[in-house]
Protein backbone atom coordinates (compact mmCIF):
# COMPACT_ATOMS: atom_id res chain seq x y z
CA UNK A 1 0.00 0.00 0.00
CA UNK A 2 1.44 3.31 -0.45
CA UNK A 3 0.60 6.72 0.98
CA UNK A 4 0.80 10.24 -1.13
CA UNK A 5 4.47 10.50 -1.94
CA UNK A 6 4.50 7.14 -3.29
CA UNK A 7 1.06 7.29 -5.50
CA UNK A 8 2.91 10.72 -6.27
CA UNK A 9 6.38 8.54 -6.95
CA UNK A 10 4.45 6.20 -9.49
CA UNK A 11 2.22 9.12 -11.09
CA UNK A 12 5.87 10.61 -11.86
CA UNK A 13 6.90 7.83 -14.09
CA UNK A 14 4.04 8.30 -16.36
CA UNK A 15 6.07 11.64 -17.62
CA UNK A 16 7.79 11.17 -20.66
CA UNK A 17 10.78 13.17 -21.91
CA UNK A 18 9.58 16.64 -24.02
CA UNK A 19 6.27 16.72 -21.69
CA UNK A 20 4.31 19.76 -21.34
CA UNK A 21 2.21 18.74 -17.54
CA UNK A 22 -0.01 20.14 -15.65
CA UNK A 23 -0.76 19.64 -12.31
CA UNK A 24 -3.34 20.36 -10.05
CA UNK A 25 -3.78 20.59 -6.20
CA UNK A 26 -3.12 18.10 -3.37
CA UNK A 27 -1.10 14.98 -4.25
CA UNK A 28 -0.48 15.93 -8.18
CA UNK A 29 2.00 18.96 -6.93
CA UNK A 30 3.95 16.28 -4.80
CA UNK A 31 4.66 14.42 -8.70
CA UNK A 32 7.14 17.30 -9.71
CA UNK A 33 9.80 15.81 -6.48
CA UNK A 34 9.45 12.74 -8.69
CA UNK A 35 10.55 13.78 -12.06
CA UNK A 36 13.39 11.77 -13.33
CA UNK A 37 16.78 14.05 -13.71
CA UNK A 38 17.38 12.57 -17.31
CA UNK A 39 14.18 14.04 -18.90
CA UNK A 40 12.77 17.38 -19.93
CA UNK A 41 9.70 18.22 -18.70
CA UNK A 42 7.89 21.77 -18.49
CA UNK A 43 5.67 22.39 -15.97
CA UNK A 44 2.48 24.47 -17.23
CA UNK A 45 0.99 26.12 -14.36
CA UNK A 46 -2.68 27.64 -15.83
CA UNK A 47 -2.63 30.75 -13.94
CA UNK A 48 0.37 31.89 -16.47
CA UNK A 49 3.84 30.34 -16.13
CA UNK A 50 6.06 27.68 -18.72
CA UNK A 51 8.75 26.40 -16.34
CA UNK A 52 7.42 25.79 -12.72
CA UNK A 53 10.83 26.04 -10.42
CA UNK A 54 10.63 25.06 -7.05
CA UNK A 55 9.96 26.52 -3.99
CA UNK A 56 11.77 29.40 -3.43
CA UNK A 57 14.58 29.49 -0.41
CA UNK A 58 13.46 31.14 2.63
CA UNK A 59 13.65 35.27 1.80
CA UNK A 60 13.16 34.93 -1.38
CA UNK A 61 9.46 34.63 -2.04
CA UNK A 62 8.16 37.13 -4.29
CA UNK A 63 4.48 37.55 -3.81
CA UNK A 64 4.54 37.69 -7.97
CA UNK A 65 5.23 34.16 -8.04
CA UNK A 66 3.10 32.03 -7.96
CA UNK A 67 1.55 28.83 -9.21
CA UNK A 68 -2.07 27.47 -9.25
CA UNK A 69 -2.05 26.49 -6.00
CA UNK A 70 -1.21 29.90 -4.83
CA UNK A 71 2.14 28.41 -3.54
CA UNK A 72 5.30 31.21 -3.51
CA UNK A 73 7.11 29.42 -6.49
CA UNK A 74 10.43 30.07 -8.61
CA UNK A 75 10.99 30.38 -12.41
CA UNK A 76 13.69 28.21 -14.35
CA UNK A 77 16.17 28.97 -17.41
CA UNK A 78 13.50 29.14 -20.63
CA UNK A 79 10.35 29.98 -18.42
CA UNK A 80 7.81 32.44 -19.69
CA UNK A 81 4.43 34.11 -18.19
CA UNK A 82 1.46 34.93 -20.30
CA UNK A 83 -1.67 35.30 -19.68
CA UNK A 84 -4.81 33.82 -18.51
CA UNK A 85 -6.79 33.55 -21.95
CA UNK A 86 -3.44 32.20 -23.47
CA UNK A 87 -3.32 29.87 -20.72
CA UNK A 88 -6.01 27.75 -21.33
CA UNK A 89 -5.46 28.39 -25.55
CA UNK A 90 -2.66 26.24 -24.58
CA UNK A 91 -4.95 23.42 -22.99
CA UNK A 92 -7.69 23.71 -25.40
CA UNK A 93 -5.40 23.15 -28.38
CA UNK A 94 -3.85 20.55 -26.48
CA UNK A 95 -0.45 21.59 -26.45
CA UNK A 96 -0.15 20.27 -22.72
CA UNK A 97 0.51 16.76 -23.31
CA UNK A 98 -0.36 15.50 -19.79
CA UNK A 99 -2.84 16.74 -16.81
CA UNK A 100 -2.71 14.68 -13.23
CA UNK A 101 -5.32 16.02 -11.06
CA UNK A 102 -7.51 14.88 -7.69
CA UNK A 103 -10.72 13.58 -7.86
CA UNK A 104 -13.70 13.17 -5.09
CA UNK A 105 -14.88 10.81 -7.27
CA UNK A 106 -14.28 8.56 -10.53
CA UNK A 107 -16.50 6.53 -13.05
CA UNK A 108 -15.90 3.67 -14.69
CA UNK A 109 -17.09 5.18 -17.79
CA UNK A 110 -14.16 7.91 -17.41
CA UNK A 111 -16.36 10.64 -15.46
CA UNK A 112 -15.21 12.45 -12.89
CA UNK A 113 -16.58 15.05 -9.78
CA UNK A 114 -14.35 16.96 -7.90
CA UNK A 115 -15.44 20.98 -7.39
CA UNK A 116 -18.31 20.66 -5.12
CA UNK A 117 -20.48 18.82 -2.39
CA UNK A 118 -23.75 20.13 -3.08
CA UNK A 119 -25.10 22.46 0.32
CA UNK A 120 -21.99 21.47 1.92
CA UNK A 121 -18.55 22.30 0.19
CA UNK A 122 -18.67 24.67 -2.86
CA UNK A 123 -14.78 25.15 -3.56
CA UNK A 124 -15.49 26.00 -7.33
CA UNK A 125 -14.30 24.18 -10.90
CA UNK A 126 -11.05 26.39 -11.25
CA UNK A 127 -9.61 25.15 -14.43
CA UNK A 128 -10.77 21.43 -13.90
CA UNK A 129 -13.33 21.65 -16.19
CA UNK A 130 -11.12 23.61 -19.12
CA UNK A 131 -8.58 20.92 -18.45
CA UNK A 132 -10.74 17.74 -17.96
CA UNK A 133 -12.40 18.41 -21.35
CA UNK A 134 -9.80 19.68 -23.90
CA UNK A 135 -6.93 16.90 -22.39
CA UNK A 136 -5.86 13.86 -24.43
CA UNK A 137 -4.02 12.06 -21.51
CA UNK A 138 -5.81 12.87 -17.54
CA UNK A 139 -4.35 11.11 -14.85
CA UNK A 140 -6.25 10.72 -11.23
CA UNK A 141 -4.32 10.62 -8.21
CA UNK A 142 -6.65 10.03 -4.93
CA UNK A 143 -7.40 7.94 -2.23
CA UNK A 144 -9.50 4.79 -3.11
CA UNK A 145 -11.90 5.62 -0.29
CA UNK A 146 -13.18 8.39 0.94
CA UNK A 147 -13.49 9.46 5.03
CA UNK A 148 -16.70 7.56 5.39
CA UNK A 149 -14.85 4.40 3.94
CA UNK A 150 -17.18 4.60 0.83
CA UNK A 151 -15.48 3.71 -2.97
CA UNK A 152 -14.50 6.85 -4.89
CA UNK A 153 -14.34 4.36 -7.85
CA UNK A 154 -17.89 4.34 -8.93
CA UNK A 155 -19.85 2.75 -11.63
CA UNK A 156 -21.25 6.41 -11.67
CA UNK A 157 -20.78 9.46 -10.19
CA UNK A 158 -22.85 10.59 -7.28
CA UNK A 159 -21.69 14.53 -7.24
CA UNK A 160 -21.33 17.13 -9.72
CA UNK A 161 -19.76 16.23 -12.66
CA UNK A 162 -16.37 18.29 -13.87
CA UNK A 163 -16.29 16.48 -17.16
CA UNK A 164 -17.75 13.40 -18.89
CA UNK A 165 -15.29 10.10 -20.50
CA UNK A 166 -12.27 11.69 -20.04
CA UNK A 167 -10.03 10.03 -16.86
CA UNK A 168 -7.79 7.37 -18.81
CA UNK A 169 -5.78 5.99 -15.70
CA UNK A 170 -6.52 6.25 -11.88
CA UNK A 171 -3.41 5.64 -9.94
CA UNK A 172 -4.52 5.69 -5.69
CA UNK A 173 -2.99 4.08 -2.63
CA UNK A 174 -3.89 0.10 -3.63
CA UNK A 175 -3.00 0.29 -7.59
CA UNK A 176 -2.97 1.59 -10.94
CA UNK A 177 -6.58 1.28 -13.10
CA UNK A 178 -7.02 1.63 -16.91
CA UNK A 179 -10.51 3.04 -17.78
CA UNK A 180 -11.34 0.73 -20.59
CA UNK A 181 -13.10 1.96 -23.65
CA UNK A 182 -16.16 -0.32 -22.91
CA UNK A 183 -16.12 0.67 -19.08
CA UNK A 184 -14.92 -0.49 -16.22
CA UNK A 185 -11.67 -0.26 -14.21
CA UNK A 186 -9.07 -2.61 -15.42
CA UNK A 187 -6.24 -3.30 -12.62
CA UNK A 188 -3.02 -2.70 -14.18
CA UNK A 189 -0.83 -3.01 -10.94
CA UNK A 190 -1.62 -4.05 -7.78
CA UNK A 191 1.37 -1.93 -4.87
CA UNK A 192 3.01 -3.71 -2.80
CA UNK A 193 0.93 -5.43 0.05
CA UNK A 194 -2.20 -5.23 -1.50
CA UNK A 195 -4.22 -8.14 -2.81
CA UNK A 196 -6.83 -8.28 -5.26
CA UNK A 197 -9.33 -9.12 -2.35
CA UNK A 198 -8.36 -5.80 -0.76
CA UNK A 199 -9.01 -3.95 -4.35
CA UNK A 200 -12.63 -5.95 -4.73
CA UNK A 201 -13.85 -4.56 -1.46
CA UNK A 202 -12.81 -1.08 -1.71
CA UNK A 203 -14.38 -0.55 -5.81
CA UNK A 204 -17.63 -0.40 -5.95
CA UNK A 205 -17.62 0.14 -9.98
CA UNK A 206 -17.29 -2.69 -12.69
CA UNK A 207 -13.90 -4.28 -11.98
CA UNK A 208 -11.70 -5.86 -14.57
CA UNK A 209 -8.46 -8.30 -13.90
CA UNK B 1 0.00 61.03 -26.40
CA UNK B 2 -3.53 60.95 -24.71
CA UNK B 3 -2.36 61.71 -21.21
CA UNK B 4 -4.56 59.02 -18.98
CA UNK B 5 -3.87 59.96 -15.74
CA UNK B 6 -6.13 60.57 -12.61
CA UNK B 7 -4.85 61.87 -9.45
CA UNK B 8 -5.92 58.51 -7.27
CA UNK B 9 -8.10 55.92 -6.82
CA UNK B 10 -10.91 57.97 -5.20
CA UNK B 11 -10.83 60.17 -8.70
CA UNK B 12 -10.79 57.06 -10.67
CA UNK B 13 -13.95 55.67 -9.21
CA UNK B 14 -15.91 58.81 -9.33
CA UNK B 15 -18.31 58.08 -12.02
CA UNK B 16 -19.19 54.28 -10.24
CA UNK B 17 -22.87 53.91 -9.31
CA UNK B 18 -24.47 51.28 -7.01
CA UNK B 19 -25.26 48.21 -8.84
CA UNK B 20 -23.38 48.32 -11.72
CA UNK B 21 -20.79 45.32 -12.90
CA UNK B 22 -17.21 44.94 -12.15
CA UNK B 23 -14.18 42.98 -13.48
CA UNK B 24 -11.29 42.59 -11.74
CA UNK B 25 -7.98 41.17 -12.31
CA UNK B 26 -5.99 39.14 -10.25
CA UNK B 27 -5.36 35.36 -9.16
CA UNK B 28 -5.75 34.73 -5.72
CA UNK B 29 -4.55 37.66 -3.89
CA UNK B 30 -1.74 38.19 -6.74
CA UNK B 31 -1.84 41.03 -9.37
CA UNK B 32 -5.33 42.41 -7.53
CA UNK B 33 -5.91 46.21 -7.91
CA UNK B 34 -5.60 46.63 -4.18
CA UNK B 35 -6.17 50.51 -4.29
CA UNK B 36 -9.46 50.28 -5.67
CA UNK B 37 -11.24 47.98 -3.89
CA UNK B 38 -9.97 49.89 -1.29
CA UNK B 39 -11.75 53.02 -2.91
CA UNK B 40 -14.73 51.10 -3.32
CA UNK B 41 -14.43 49.99 0.19
CA UNK B 42 -13.99 53.57 1.12
CA UNK B 43 -16.85 54.95 -0.84
CA UNK B 44 -19.16 52.00 0.22
CA UNK B 45 -20.63 51.40 -3.21
CA UNK B 46 -23.50 48.98 -2.84
CA UNK B 47 -25.50 45.95 -5.56
CA UNK B 48 -22.03 45.35 -7.30
CA UNK B 49 -21.35 42.49 -9.72
CA UNK B 50 -18.03 41.07 -9.40
CA UNK B 51 -16.34 39.33 -12.27
CA UNK B 52 -13.16 37.97 -10.77
CA UNK B 53 -11.35 34.34 -10.61
CA UNK B 54 -11.43 34.81 -7.17
CA UNK B 55 -13.33 36.52 -4.37
CA UNK B 56 -10.18 37.44 -2.02
CA UNK B 57 -9.80 36.28 1.52
CA UNK B 58 -11.55 37.00 4.84
CA UNK B 59 -9.69 39.89 5.26
CA UNK B 60 -7.96 41.11 1.85
CA UNK B 61 -9.20 41.60 -1.73
CA UNK B 62 -12.64 41.41 -2.25
CA UNK B 63 -12.81 39.88 0.81
CA UNK B 64 -13.47 43.23 2.28
CA UNK B 65 -16.13 43.82 0.01
CA UNK B 66 -17.89 40.79 1.30
CA UNK B 67 -17.47 41.75 4.29
CA UNK B 68 -19.08 44.69 4.04
CA UNK B 69 -22.22 43.49 1.77
CA UNK B 70 -21.23 45.74 -1.19
CA UNK B 71 -21.09 42.99 -3.97
CA UNK B 72 -24.38 41.30 -4.57
CA UNK B 73 -23.08 39.11 -7.49
CA UNK B 74 -20.02 37.07 -7.24
CA UNK B 75 -18.97 35.60 -10.87
CA UNK B 76 -15.88 33.38 -10.65
CA UNK B 77 -14.60 29.93 -11.03
CA UNK B 78 -12.86 29.49 -7.64
CA UNK B 79 -13.71 30.51 -4.13
CA UNK B 80 -12.11 28.09 -1.57
CA UNK B 81 -10.17 30.42 0.75
CA UNK B 82 -13.03 32.45 1.90
CA UNK B 83 -15.29 31.27 4.86
CA UNK B 84 -17.39 34.60 4.80
CA UNK B 85 -18.16 33.86 0.83
CA UNK B 86 -19.05 30.52 1.69
CA UNK B 87 -21.57 31.27 4.38
CA UNK B 88 -23.30 34.19 2.16
CA UNK B 89 -23.59 31.68 -0.72
CA UNK B 90 -24.95 28.65 1.40
CA UNK B 91 -27.46 30.89 3.20
CA UNK B 92 -28.38 32.46 -0.51
CA UNK B 93 -27.58 36.18 0.54
CA UNK B 94 -25.29 36.34 -2.46
CA UNK B 95 -26.13 35.35 -5.98
CA UNK B 96 -23.27 33.45 -7.02
CA UNK B 97 -21.95 31.72 -10.70
CA UNK B 98 -19.45 29.30 -10.55
CA UNK B 99 -18.10 29.48 -13.65
CA UNK B 100 -15.06 27.05 -15.53
CA UNK B 101 -11.63 29.29 -15.29
CA UNK B 102 -10.67 29.23 -19.10
CA UNK B 103 -14.67 29.58 -19.77
CA UNK B 104 -13.94 32.94 -17.54
CA UNK B 105 -10.15 33.99 -18.68
CA UNK B 106 -12.28 33.38 -22.55
CA UNK B 107 -15.30 35.78 -22.43
CA UNK B 108 -13.58 38.42 -20.97
CA UNK B 109 -11.28 38.06 -24.17
CA UNK B 110 -14.24 37.67 -26.66
CA UNK B 111 -15.85 40.74 -24.98
CA UNK B 112 -11.88 42.76 -25.71
CA UNK B 113 -11.45 41.15 -28.93
CA UNK B 114 -14.78 42.15 -29.98
CA UNK B 115 -16.81 38.70 -30.49
CA UNK B 116 -19.96 38.16 -28.84
CA UNK B 117 -19.47 34.53 -27.78
CA UNK B 118 -17.31 31.72 -27.73
CA UNK B 119 -17.75 27.81 -28.54
CA UNK B 120 -15.80 25.81 -25.70
CA UNK B 121 -15.90 22.29 -24.73
CA UNK B 122 -15.54 23.23 -20.93
CA UNK B 123 -18.61 21.79 -18.91
CA UNK B 124 -20.27 19.92 -21.35
CA UNK B 125 -22.19 17.23 -19.46
CA UNK B 126 -22.15 19.13 -16.08
CA UNK B 127 -24.57 20.97 -14.19
CA UNK B 128 -22.44 24.23 -16.20
CA UNK B 129 -24.33 23.24 -19.39
CA UNK B 130 -27.69 23.79 -18.46
CA UNK B 131 -29.58 26.07 -20.46
CA UNK B 132 -26.75 27.06 -22.34
CA UNK B 133 -27.13 26.26 -26.59
CA UNK B 134 -24.48 23.42 -27.54
CA UNK B 135 -23.49 22.87 -30.69
CA UNK B 136 -21.13 20.05 -32.41
CA UNK B 137 -18.55 20.47 -34.25
CA UNK B 138 -15.07 18.46 -35.65
CA UNK B 139 -11.90 20.45 -34.07
CA UNK B 140 -8.65 19.11 -34.38
CA UNK B 141 -9.84 15.71 -36.18
CA UNK B 142 -12.36 14.77 -33.43
CA UNK B 143 -16.07 15.74 -33.16
CA UNK B 144 -17.84 16.80 -29.77
CA UNK B 145 -19.93 19.15 -28.40
CA UNK B 146 -19.46 22.58 -27.57
CA UNK B 147 -21.09 24.97 -24.86
CA UNK B 148 -22.05 28.72 -26.47
CA UNK B 149 -20.84 31.34 -23.92
CA UNK B 150 -21.19 34.99 -23.82
CA UNK B 151 -18.41 37.55 -23.70
CA UNK B 152 -18.11 39.49 -20.91
CA UNK B 153 -18.90 43.49 -21.37
CA UNK B 154 -18.70 44.65 -17.91
CA UNK B 155 -19.50 48.73 -17.30
CA UNK B 156 -15.50 49.08 -15.24
CA UNK B 157 -12.66 46.90 -15.45
CA UNK B 158 -10.04 46.96 -12.45
CA UNK B 159 -6.42 45.98 -13.77
CA UNK B 160 -3.08 45.83 -11.42
CA UNK B 161 0.02 46.56 -13.37
CA UNK B 162 3.58 46.91 -12.19
CA UNK B 163 4.59 49.66 -14.72
CA UNK B 164 2.33 51.93 -16.89
CA UNK B 165 2.96 55.08 -18.54
CA UNK B 166 1.00 58.50 -18.61
CA UNK B 167 -0.70 56.55 -22.31
CA UNK B 168 -1.92 53.49 -20.64
CA UNK B 169 -0.01 51.04 -21.54
CA UNK B 170 1.05 48.80 -19.37
CA UNK B 171 3.75 45.91 -18.13
CA UNK B 172 3.03 43.33 -15.75
CA UNK B 173 5.52 41.30 -13.79
CA UNK B 174 5.68 37.29 -13.50
CA UNK B 175 2.01 35.83 -12.53
CA UNK B 176 0.81 38.87 -12.00
CA UNK B 177 -0.29 39.49 -15.40
CA UNK B 178 -2.52 36.41 -15.05
CA UNK B 179 -6.20 37.71 -15.95
CA UNK B 180 -4.98 41.61 -15.80
CA UNK B 181 -4.62 41.62 -19.58
CA UNK B 182 -8.30 40.01 -20.57
CA UNK B 183 -9.68 42.26 -18.28
CA UNK B 184 -8.23 45.70 -19.22
CA UNK B 185 -9.81 44.81 -22.72
CA UNK B 186 -12.90 44.19 -21.96
CA UNK B 187 -13.96 46.76 -19.57
CA UNK B 188 -16.01 49.69 -21.57
CA UNK B 189 -14.44 51.99 -18.96
CA UNK B 190 -10.90 50.31 -17.97
CA UNK B 191 -8.90 51.88 -14.92
CA UNK B 192 -5.31 50.38 -14.38
CA UNK B 193 -3.59 51.24 -11.37
CA UNK B 194 0.28 50.88 -10.96
CA UNK B 195 3.05 50.27 -8.72
CA UNK B 196 5.32 52.53 -10.75
CA UNK B 197 3.81 55.31 -13.37
CA UNK B 198 6.23 56.60 -15.86
CA UNK B 199 6.51 59.15 -18.52
CA UNK B 200 5.71 57.93 -22.49
CA UNK B 201 8.88 56.96 -23.49
CA UNK B 202 9.92 55.11 -20.62
CA UNK B 203 8.72 51.59 -21.46
CA UNK B 204 9.93 50.19 -24.34
CA UNK B 205 7.39 49.41 -27.19
CA UNK B 206 8.26 46.19 -28.04
CA UNK B 207 7.85 44.85 -24.32
CA UNK B 208 4.27 46.44 -23.71
CA UNK B 209 1.30 43.42 -22.56
CA UNK B 210 -1.48 45.93 -22.85
CA UNK B 211 -1.47 48.94 -25.27
CA UNK B 212 -2.96 52.48 -24.18
CA UNK B 213 -5.83 51.86 -26.09
CA UNK B 214 -7.96 49.91 -23.72
CA UNK B 215 -7.13 52.04 -20.72
CA UNK B 216 -9.22 54.68 -19.91
CA UNK B 217 -7.50 56.48 -16.81
CA UNK B 218 -4.24 55.32 -15.03
CA UNK B 219 -2.66 56.22 -11.53
CA UNK B 220 0.17 54.45 -9.31
CA UNK B 221 -1.68 53.07 -6.50
CA UNK B 222 -1.06 54.78 -3.12
CA UNK B 223 0.38 51.59 -1.06
CA UNK B 224 0.98 47.73 -2.49
CA UNK B 225 0.81 45.52 0.45
CA UNK B 226 0.82 41.95 -2.02
CA UNK B 227 0.31 39.53 0.64
CA UNK B 228 1.40 36.21 0.26
CA UNK B 229 -1.63 33.26 0.40
CA UNK B 230 1.01 30.37 0.40
CA UNK B 231 4.17 30.83 1.17
CA UNK B 232 6.04 27.81 0.67
CA UNK B 233 10.15 27.74 0.75
CA UNK B 234 12.61 25.16 0.69
CA UNK B 235 15.72 25.04 3.09
CA UNK B 236 19.12 26.18 2.21
CA UNK B 237 20.80 22.86 2.18
CA UNK B 238 18.06 21.24 -0.04
CA UNK B 239 19.59 19.85 -2.77
CA UNK B 240 15.79 19.94 -4.67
Amino acid sequence: MLDKYGIAKRIAKEIKDGYYVNLGIGIPTLVANYIPEHINVVLQSENGLLGMGPFPFEGEEDADYINAGKQTITTLPGSAFFDSAMSFGMIRSRKVDLTILGAMEVSENGDIANWKIPGKMVKGMGGAMDLVASAENIIVAMQHVNKAGESKLLSSCTLPLTGVKCVKKVVTELGVFEIMETGGFKVLELHDGVSLDMVKQSTAGKLYY
Amino acid sequence: MIDKTVLNAQEAIEDIQDGMTISLGGFGLCGIPENLISALLEKGIKGLTCISNNAGVDDFGLGLLLQKKQVKKMIASYVGENAEFERQMLSGELEVELIPQGTLATRLMAGGYGMPVIYTPAGVGTEVAVGKEVRRFTFHGVEKEYLMEHAFEPDFAFVKAWKGDRAGNLVYRGTAQNFNHAVAMCGKITIAEVEELVEPGELDPNFIHTPGIFIHKIFQGEKYEKRIEQRTVRNKDDNE
